[in-house]
């Protein structure tokens, strides 16, 4: 059985007299121990906003969730605020985009460290001293023992993402999830820190839910990836698979989108037209519709369901798919 | 002529303390003794990552930091030395496209007035009939709606308004236009557009770019002529083509290697080099080769003299005093420092194991080709593997077909 089963989460805010806003819309996916599962999309397409839902990070009031979330036979959903707060870095832990703003200004890493350790496995004193600067040791900070009496503004970029990852470790959760941990890095910091989260789900057997907008991210560390647009996976298979053979034209198009490093000069981009304004209720039909170049009469005619139109356990959510090989863009 | 000529660009900040009377405690040095030359209708990529000196070197073109020693060309005359008076004049012939869209473009004026704003003052049409004449010429050029002249910034999605801001450079027809990371702050399909925006307009219109960017898979795709930065100098410089194939200065690999590739075939196989720590402070750079402090290859010599930016040939300069030792392989990157290289690899795992190429076997697998007994300490990559490596995965060259 899967750690993490996500089964149809919505998760609509609303309110105030405005429309609701249907943020994820029936998203499924599943995380085995030790996987890596990346949930890919650009801004707005419901990536971060699954996420807090899993954490029980979203306000109480104005938002409704929907669907089941279940961490090894728990309902996230459904559990009170205080097994929550009792599961929250004990067995699941979060590391967030912005390190600098996830660390409290005032207060000395050590301290947020310990903090951890004292409320999920009843550390105190130098006990939990020692056992923060071995954290900090673990994330590859050099000279634990100082870096515990200093502020996160005394820490470089990585440095801080290394203490939050420290932090996030700290009770050996068996699911990690992070949230663009590197887009606010530099690229060899951020090939520091991806090193490092594959060696911690390598060695402790972690499960790590992986949050990105960067699919060359994803191609190094995913085992499975979801693509989602709109709030509603649109692709799901394996990552070779998903890369070799990209089946949705939404994915087509980001994979046409990217400028490779790889790639001779001088080839056009093919650039998905439009913007992620630009779409339909998922009720109406396929949000991507109007966006895409394949669109037929039948997209307009309620939403697509998932199915493995290439290969089993490759699954995309559109009538017509990209299927012939030849027609990848560079 | 080239166009555009920096000779030995200083930029200096003075760092100030005392509460009366400031007294400069000492400098730093953003941008430190950079020469370069932009040719007329292309683009001259400038890389480098955060605090490197990429985006005051760009102001500094521009003049809007002063420069503190060197000399800005450009078409014969100093930018640098100009009076303030006639400086304002001559900025027309410059324009800079910013990073975002939204911070740069006033949000209580509409398109029309954002853009005729620029004109008038340089003179450009004879009223505002003529001025609006041509901004609509430039907005059908730049992709925008006609009816977009009175809305407001707040009216238009990220990738559109960079298209405005883009729409303000080109209506005062400029010589040069300074792109400081103008996709960065966009999605990846709208960056797509922009990138292909620009190479269009250049086309169609013969414009003459400097671009500023962290990504090097964006500059590498845009750009004729490449300059790496690290510290406040230039590390290497060479046409796009050639710094890809072949990057000479350790810190150019480091950062090659460490951009991810949106293609696991190749993620599984290329050459990595994790550097350690982070880029030291340019207010107290390292003495010697600014990179000495994280390069794998460092040396004595490095530590105690600067190197120069020479030409190794073919127009690709590179500053290192060991570019020859380290292609060759006779100097080979030192067993206990603080970086590991992890060689690309000849063959692909079986395309149906399990893929997780990670941390922890990837040193052993460095060890096999070479049977070295330092498994960190592996050789740099060998010149023959690595363009293997990088035509091998068959949906790319499938790709190609299209």
């Amino acid at each position: 059985m899967p750690l993490l089963t996500v089964d149809e989460l919505t998760v609509t805010f609303g309110g105030r007299g405005r429309k609701d806003v249907r943020a994820v819309n029936g998203v499924s996916f599943s995380v085995d121990q030790g996987q890596v599962v990346g949930l890919v999309g650009e801004s707005g397409c419901g990536k971060s906003v699954t996420s807090l839902a899993l954490m029980g990070l979203l306000p109480a009031k104005g938002v409704t969730l929907g669907g089941r979330a279940e961490l090894d036979g728990t309902d996230l959903l459904k559990i009170s605020p205080s097994k929550m707060r009792d599961l929250r870095g004990r067995d699941m832990a979060m590391i967030f985009q912005d390190p600098l703003s996830s660390l409290n200004p005032v207060v000395p890493i050590g301290v947020q460290v310990t903090e951890i350790l004292q409320r999920h496995r009843g550390l105190k004193g130098e006990a939990a001293r020692k056992e923060a600067a071995h954290l900090l040791d673990r994330v590859g900070i050099p000279d634990p023992d100082r870096r515990l009496k200093e502020y996160p503004h005394q820490l470089s970029g990585g440095m801080r993402q290394r203490a939050l990852i420290a932090m996030a470790v700290a009770c050996a959760p068996r699911l990690l999830i992070a949230d663009e941990p590197t887009t606010a890095l530099d690229v060899t910091i951020q090939a520091q820190i991806l090193e490092l989260l594959k060696e911690l789900v390598d060695q402790e057997g972690t499960a790590l839910l992986m949050i990105t907008h960067d699919l060359g991210v994803v191609a190094g560390l995913c085992d499975q990836v979801n693509v989602l647009y709109a709030g509603k996976v649109v692709e799901s298979a394996g990552r070779r698979e998903l890369f070799a053979h990209p089946t949705h034209p939404y994915t087509h198009g980001l994979l046409g989108s990217i400028p490779r490093l790889d790639a001779p000069r001088g080839e056009p981009l093919h650039p998905i037209r439009g913007s992620i304004n630009d779409q339909i209720a998922w009720a109406d039909g396929c949000a991507f519709a109007p966006r895409c170049d394949r669109y037929e009469m039948e997209c307009l005619t309620g939403t697509p369901e998932l199915t493995e139109p290439r290969a089993a356990g490759h699954r995309a959510r559109c009538a017509n798919p990209v299927l012939a090989t030849t027609e990848v863009p560079a | 002529m080239s166009l555009l000529e920096l000779d030995g660009v200083k930029v200096h900040f003075p760092v100030k303390k005392g509460i009366l009377f400031d007294r400069t405690v000492g400098h730093v040095y953003a941008v430190d003794g950079i020469s370069l030359k932009v040719e007329a209708g292309q683009t001259y990529g400038l890389v480098g990552e955060s605090g490197c000196g990429k985006t005051t070197l760009g102001r500094a073109v521009l003049r809007l930091v002063d420069v503190t020693d060197g000399s800005v060309v450009l078409d014969g005359t100093d930018v640098a030395k100009l009076p303030e008076k006639e400086l304002r004049s001559f900025r027309r012939r410059l324009q800079m496209v910013f990073q975002d869209p939204l911070g740069s473009l006033n949000p209580r004026q509409n398109i029309e007035s954002i853009l005729s704003e620029g004109m008038a003052a340089h003179g450009i049409g004879a009223n505002q009939e003529e001025r609006r004449e041509k901004i609509r010429e430039i907005l059908a050029k730049v992709g925008l709606p006609a009816n977009s002249l009175s809305r407001y910034p707040h009216e238009f999605s990220g990738g559109q308004r960079q298209r405005i801001g883009i729409a303000r450079a080109l209506v005062l027809e400029p010589d040069l236009i300074i792109c400081d990371e103008p996709v960065s702050a966009l999605d990846v399909s709208i960056q797509a557009q922009v990138i292909n925006l620009l190479e269009e307009l250049q086309e169609s219109m013969g414009l003459t770019y400097l671009v500023i960017a962290h990504d090097l898979a964006v500059v590498r795709h845009i750009s004729d002529v490449i300059g790496v930065m690290y510290l406040g100098s230039l590390v290497e410089e060479a046409p796009s083509d050639t710094l890809y194939e072949e990057p000479l200065h350790p810190y150019t690999r480091a950062l090659m290697s460490a951009v991810p590739v949106p293609d696991p075939e190749v993620e599984e196989r290329r050459e990595r080099i994790l550097l350690h720590g982070d880029l030291p402070s340019p207010a107290n750079p390292p003495a010697g080769c600014r990179f000495h402090t994280r390069c794998p290859w460092a040396q004595d010599r490095c530590g105690k003299e600067r190197p120069e930016l020479t030409d190794a040939g073919g127009g690709h300069k590179v500053a290192c005093h060991f570019t020859r030792e380290i292609q060759d392989g006779t100097l080979r990157p030192a067993g206990d420092t603080e970086a590991v290289v992890i060689p690309a690899q000849a063959e692909a795992p079986a395309a149906e194991s399990e893929p997780d190429a990670t941390a922890s076997d990837a040193p052993e697998s460095a060890e096999a080709p070479e049977s070295d007994e330092a498994p960190e300490s592996d050789e740099a990559p060998e010149a023959d593997e690595a363009p293997e490596a990088e035509d091998a995965p068959e949906s790319k060259d499938a790709s190609e077909g299209k």
